[in-house]
């Protein structure tokens, strides 16, 4: 879309934060009539900007103790299918992110697990055995903050 | 608090897809509309979800690229984490700062315009940050899967 004035990057700090607040509370916060903060939102929504919901839950309350991220190396390229490697690591219920990278690793992984035990579960039965799988990196996330980005 | 089989039903339907409408998590997750309401309240009000914002798409803000960094700290120092972290947040672009347990001591998802940019905020902004030792580039080629969802 054409660059976002300020008032949209408001909308989208706003939104960001928290993505039920109305299009009435929209317009009071930002001196905007209700139908003129709809209309922003609906044109952001059009143009792919808000591109849907993310939830934040606390993980150790449910009983997931441990997220960890792995990098993964394929073992053989060129003759393992990178097609085969995701469509088994998407199907694992414990893997939550899956992103095709370049440099060190092929793979970047987010796995969350009840505590180290059963990470060490999911990495030899589910992990060690996804198609072409090669040299494999652990890292356990310790925090994580999101920034607002490049909206101020 | 104390969950029971039905919140943790709700959970998952609303973690796997948090932009459904109501009516269809509902009978997902086999309760009435309003028993989802006032289950989905009393997590919020409990802090097991802790955060529902608008996801933003930074590729359709212009944002092409997107780079994980990943750190290794000179930790002699023991300021090394905050002092990094602090200047971290001062830089507009990046859009995500986590810390590990493991080889690597801290992550920033780093969002640029195209590489010209990208080769600006690193010289610039990044390799200005205090107390790195190691820094190394993954660059994003494909999200192939990015779900909040616990195998609950």
């Amino acid at each position: 879309m054409t660059d976002p004035d300020d008032l949209d990057r408001a909308i989208l700090r706003a939104l960001a934060e928290e993505a039920g607040v109305s299009a009435g509370e929209l317009g009071r916060r930002l001196g905007l009539s209700q139908p003129a903060a709809w209309r922003r939102v609906r044109r952001l929504e059009a143009a792919g900007v808000l591109a849907g919901r993310r939830v934040e839950v606390d993980r150790a309350a449910l009983g997931f103790g441990v997220t960890v991220f792995l990098g993964v190396k394929l073992a053989a390229k060129g003759r393992v299918s990178l097609e085969d490697f995701e469509r088994a690591v998407v199907a694992i219920p414990e893997v939550q992110v899956v992103q095709h990278v370049l440099g060190l690793f092929d793979y970047r992984l987010r796995v969350v697990a009840r505590d180290i035990a059963d990470f060490e579960r999911v990495l030899r039965r589910r992990i060690m055995t996804l198609p072409g799988v090669g040299q494999v990196e652990a890292n356990v996330l310790l925090t994580e903050e999101r920034r607002p980005g490049p909206l101020g | 608090m104390q969950l029971d089989d039905t919140d943790r039903r709700i959970l998952r339907q609303y973690l796997a897809e948090p932009g459904a409408d109501r009516a269809a998590l509902a009978d997902r997750a086999g309760v009435t509309p309003a028993t989802l309401w006032r289950r989905l309240e009393r997590l919020r009000e409990g802090g097991v979800i802790r955060a529902e914002g608008a996801l933003i798409d930074w590729r359709a803000l212009g944002y092409s690229l997107e780079v994980s960094l990943r750190f290794t700290l000179d930790k002699t120092d023991p300021r090394a984490f905050d002092e990094f972290i602090a200047a971290a947040r001062q830089v507009p672009e990046v859009t995500q700062i986590e810390t590990f347990l493991g080889r690597v001591d801290v992550r920033l998802t780093v969002i640029a315009r195209d590489m010209g940019h990208y080769t600006e905020v690193y010289r610039a902004r990044i390799l200005g940050l205090p107390h790195i030792a190691e820094v190394e580039a993954l660059l994003l080629i494909s999200t192939i899967k990015d779900m909040a969802g616990l195998p609950l």
